[in-house]
């Protein structure tokens, strides 16, 4: 085919990645490679350095002003495992919306298990939270409320303040999903009351797979297990866990070249700004979503107004199946979306779009309008041919 | 050998010395990380090594930014 690909699958995993964040995994894996700080020598810490400069990135993008209280894990869904299975004790109560990821719905239906009650608060047809919905639902004391801060389906954000403050008011822990936020939407979790929130480093951070991380507020480690143990390179004397942060949460050898990567993805969107970044994707997901909704028998999915969504673009198409159109897009246009459930069955069924799912574009930084337009054209033909 | 008299900043984890190390590059103070002496017992392996002239100024800068573990002299071990 020979033209260059349309990546509109940002959503699921951010490509290309910056040209820094390339060098710096070949970098620590060829130059590097020690284990970060449990050696002293050289090169032990120059990688523990990498790590630490990572964190305060990290810290920095999030409005976290202690970069000890930034965990790094290998994924948003390890964060949020952490977040509820070390929160949640049986008899606890927590409140949920029902536009969840599974990597949140599935750690609760393991909870409810074990004997905690979830209460599941209904969104709009939009996917709108609405935080008087929440407030009715915390009437009855409730350890943690929980949610995706953006929709990885219809894009829909969250007004996470606002929720964050009543949460606050109701003495219950607040967690936010972040994993379609950080680093397109600006974050500050210090002025959000924000417990705990998982990121993930592969997709709006432009890091490699295999990076994330869990913020964990000051005070809030003492009611938060850790669920793994082990070395960490500190009280090596001790068989106990360490009580301190980040190490009580790090145990193990960390993804090193990963983080180093993350750490130039962090980089780039600190450069860039949020705020640049977001006008960018906002602009051609509008441009995106106004083309589609001039083919005959698409519906766009979600909110319409622009400042309730990040750059993802969930439709559906009448009588034809998503699976094979995003499937006649990659082998006949080389535009590369994605179909289905995107793991979240709770949040198709409010939108409903359940069972049969949605095609969903989700844009990047890197795209261009250039990258619309061969979508745009390609649906079109797909769509006009009747599959 | 020159004997500069030198002392060592200890901290509870790897995350502190070198969250330590960022202020003391900022500050202009003239540091090595070292793994932590035998003859000391720390909580974390490694440690920042500082002129012992710099050791009260260091501990300024870095109150109330990264918690410290102890600041010693650092004594001459072996050859
Ligand atoms: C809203 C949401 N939460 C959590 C995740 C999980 O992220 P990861 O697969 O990186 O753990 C994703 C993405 O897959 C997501 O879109």
């Amino acid at each position: 085919m020979g033209e260059e690909l349309v990546y509109l699958d940002n959503a699921a995993s951010s490509w290309p990645k910056p040209e820094p964040v390339v060098r710096a995994v070949e970098r620590m894996v060829r130059e590097v490679g020690a284990n970060p700080g449990r050696s002293g020598h050289r090169l032990s810490v120059e990688a523990a350095r990498a790590i630490t400069e990572a964190r305060c990135a990290m810290a920095g993008l999030l409005g976290a002003s202690n970069p000890l209280r930034v965990v790094f894990t290998k994924n948003a869904t390890e964060a949020l495992n952490m977040a509820i299975r070390g929160l949640l004790r049986p008899g606890d109560r927590v409140v949920v919306s029902s536009m969840e990821h599974n990597s949140v719905m599935r750690p609760l239906m393991a909870e409810r298990g074990r004997g905690v009650e979830v209460e599941v608060v209904r969104c709009s047809p939009e996917g709108r939270l609405d935080p008087d919905d929440v407030k009715r639902a915390l009437k009855r004391r409730t350890r943690l409320v929980i949610h995706v801060h953006a929709s990885n389906v219809s894009g829909c954000v969250t007004p996470a303040a606002e929720i964050g403050r009543i949460a606050r008011e109701h003495g219950a822990f607040y967690c936010v999903d972040a994993a379609q936020s950080a680093g397109c939407l600006p974050i500050d979790v210090e002025r959000m009351n924000v417990d705990l929130l998982a990121f993930t480093g592969h997709k709006s951070l432009y890091g490699p797979q295999g990076t994330g991380g869990l913020y964990v507020a000051e005070g809030v480690d003492a009611h938060l297990q850790p669920l793994m143990a082990g070395g960490t390179g500190s009280l090596s004397e001790r068989e106990e866990q360490p009580a301190f942060m980040p190490d009580r949460y790090e145990s193990g050898t960390p993804n090193t070249p990963g983080i180093a990567g993350l750490l130039e993805g962090v980089t780039f969107v600190a450069s860039l700004g949020v705020d640049t970044i977001r006008r960018h994707e906002t602009s051609l997901a509008a441009l995106l979503m106004d083309a589609l909704s001039e083919i005959p028998g698409v519906r766009v999915v979600g909110p319409t107004d622009r400042e309730s969504r990040v750059a993802i673009v969930s439709i559906v198409v009448a009588g034809m199946d998503p699976g094979e159109i995003a499937y006649r897009l990659d082998e006949d246009h080389g535009v590369l979306c994605r179909p289905g459930l995107h793991c979240a069955p709770s949040a198709h069924a409010t939108l409903a779009t359940f069972p049969a799912g949605t095609l969903r574009f989700s844009i990047g930084y890197f795209n261009t309008e250039e990258h619309i337009h061969r979508a745009v054209s390609a649906l079109k033909s797909i769509v006009a041919k009747g599959g | 050998m020159s004997a500069t008299p030198r002392s060592v900043i200890l901290f509870e984890s790897v995350t502190a010395a070198f969250m330590a190390e960022k202020v003391l590059k900022a500050e202009g103070i003239a540091y090595k990380i070292i793994p932590v002496p035998r003859y000391l017992s720390s909580e974390c392996g490694v440690c920042v090594r500082i002129d012992e002239a710099d050791a009260a100024r260091a501990r300024a800068v870095l109150e109330g930014r990264v918690a410290v573990a102890d600041i010693l002299p650092l004594r001459h071990e072996g050859p």
